[in-house]
């Protein structure tokens, strides 16, 4: 059984049916077309298919897309405006804090979700953030810099 | 084919649970229902989610104590600072699940009513004297939260019955609770053996109450009445400790595993215990 769910996806309204027991995961890609939110473990322990519904951080495959009705969903996709990307992008590139790119969105989203609680995080902090997201070739050490690069910029240090 | 339901209201909800037929599962976090969908480990006909009811989503303070609702997250409980003073050790206990993705989901009552042996918040909510209030199609009872688990995986909640939130005694003056787990791993770990430890104790520091638990080392969490008597009317000095693990170690009767042997379980329960009695004694105020 297909429902319609109305929802919210980085800032633009949007409609799609999907049958009730899909993740929100499978509905973003499969369904609306972004594809940046990605399946490692399908679930909840590799933080690769990391959004933010209604301003928390989620693992998508651990929400129905029925779920979504009238909330606020923010995916990789919405993080730069435009070709301007956003400062934790920058700072991705620049340190090379990503090889293959699958846990890539993931971290950004859960960094852009710890840097608004919290904008001058410690090493410590940063790293019990991203304990739910794990990456397999760069190394967590490459992604921490990059993160308190992006924080100690976004401060305008 | 699955159906999917989001009640507004509590009465709602309870008639939803009654009136389904087949298998009817509710939802909260999601964060143990959508794996085992996933896995195929069950096959729900009807979905119930209760997070647009509001007051399944509150942290109140109530006459007697504080109410946290079905579907708190967690993280939500990390964030209630009158919570985290008064129970300290139920909120440490409740924010070691998962990780910061999961805490924006998960809740204690999902960890109650899935019955894991090695449960974080379980042992931390048994030692507060916590109640689970559950309603049903006869009405309403409040039970005391160890009698919910009755083994891995499996609870006491009959048919139609759902818990609708979690009940905290209030605090008696000079009272604080911990809970310690011991992980190979710093995060997104289960616990290996964990303990729980909440008392009250006098001016002199003498400790007046005491109730200590232990998790991941029986088929549920266990109170273990020896380590509390050995609390109650000492101070918190070497030999109070050393009878609390002593306690504790005897209590136990853990499975054997890759992540830890009947042995291991067995020493460690005991200092995590005396750990938890000492963070616990200190928040309480407690001077040697």
């Amino acid at each position: 059984m297909t429902q319609l769910v109305n929802t919210q996806i980085n800032g633009d309204a949007v409609g799609f049916a999907c049958e009730i027991d899909e993740t929100l995961l499978d509905v973003l890609r499969n369904r609306v077309g972004l594809s940046g939110a990605k399946e490692g473990c399908g679930t909840g322990d590799c933080g690769a298919c990391s959004v933010i519904l209604d301003g928390t951080l989620v693992c998508s495959c651990l929400v129905l897309g029925v779920e979504a009705e009238g909330r606020k969903v923010e995916t990789v996709e919405g993080l730069s405006d435009g070709a301007d990307l956003h400062p934790l992008q920058t700072k991705f590139i620049e340190h090379a804090a990503l090889q293959c790119g699958i846990c890539t969105p993931g971290f950004l989203m859960a960094a852009k979700a710890l840097l608004k609680n919290n904008p001058d995080p410690t090493e410590e902090e940063i790293r019990y953030a991203l304990a739910g997201n794990l990456c397999r070739c760069t190394g967590y050490d490459k992604i921490v810099r990059a993160v308190q690069a992006t924080a100690a910029d976004m401060r305008g240090s | 084919m699955v159906r999917y339901e989001a009640p507004q209201t509590t009465p709602e909800a309870i008639a939803l649970l009654a009136s389904a037929k087949g298998r009817v599962h509710i939802l909260a976090g999601g964060t143990d229902l959508i794996v085992r969908m996933k896995g195929e480990y069950i096959e729900p006909d009807v979905i119930v989610d209760i997070k647009r009811i509001k007051s399944m989503q509150s942290i109140r303070k109530t006459a007697a104590g504080t109410s946290i609702g079905a579907a708190a997250t967690c993280g939500s409980m990390g964030r209630h600072k009158a919570l985290k003073k008064a129970w300290p050790g139920v909120v440490e206990a409740a924010n070691l699940i998962g990780s910061d993705q999961i805490q924006g989901r998960c809740t204690i009552v999902g960890n109650l009513c899935n019955a894991s042996p090695a449960a974080d918040s379980i042992p931390a909510l048994i030692a507060a004297g916590a109640q689970a209030l559950v309603i049903g199609p006869k009405g309403e009872r409040l039970l005391d939260v160890d009698k919910i688990p009755t083994g891995p995986g499996k609870n006491s909640l009959k048919k139609g019955e759902m818990v609708v939130s979690i009940e905290l005694p209030a605090r008696a003056p000079r009272s604080a609770d911990a809970y310690l787990r011991f992980t190979p791993r710093t995060e997104m770990d289960i616990a290996v053996v964990s303990a729980a430890v909440n008392l009250t104790i006098d001016k002199k520091s003498v400790i007046t109450e005491a109730r200590v638990v232990l998790g991941a080392v029986a088929i549920t969490a266990i109170r273990v009445p020896a380590a509390e008597a050995a609390l109650i009317g000492n101070t918190l000095d070497e030999a109070t400790l050393a009878a609390v693990a002593e306690a504790c170690s005897a209590a136990c009767n853990p499975i054997n595993d890759k992540r830890g042997t009947v042995e291991y379980r067995t020493r460690v329960a005991g200092v995590l215990a005396k750990r938890a009695a000492q963070s616990a004694w200190a928040r309480a105020g407690g001077k040697a």
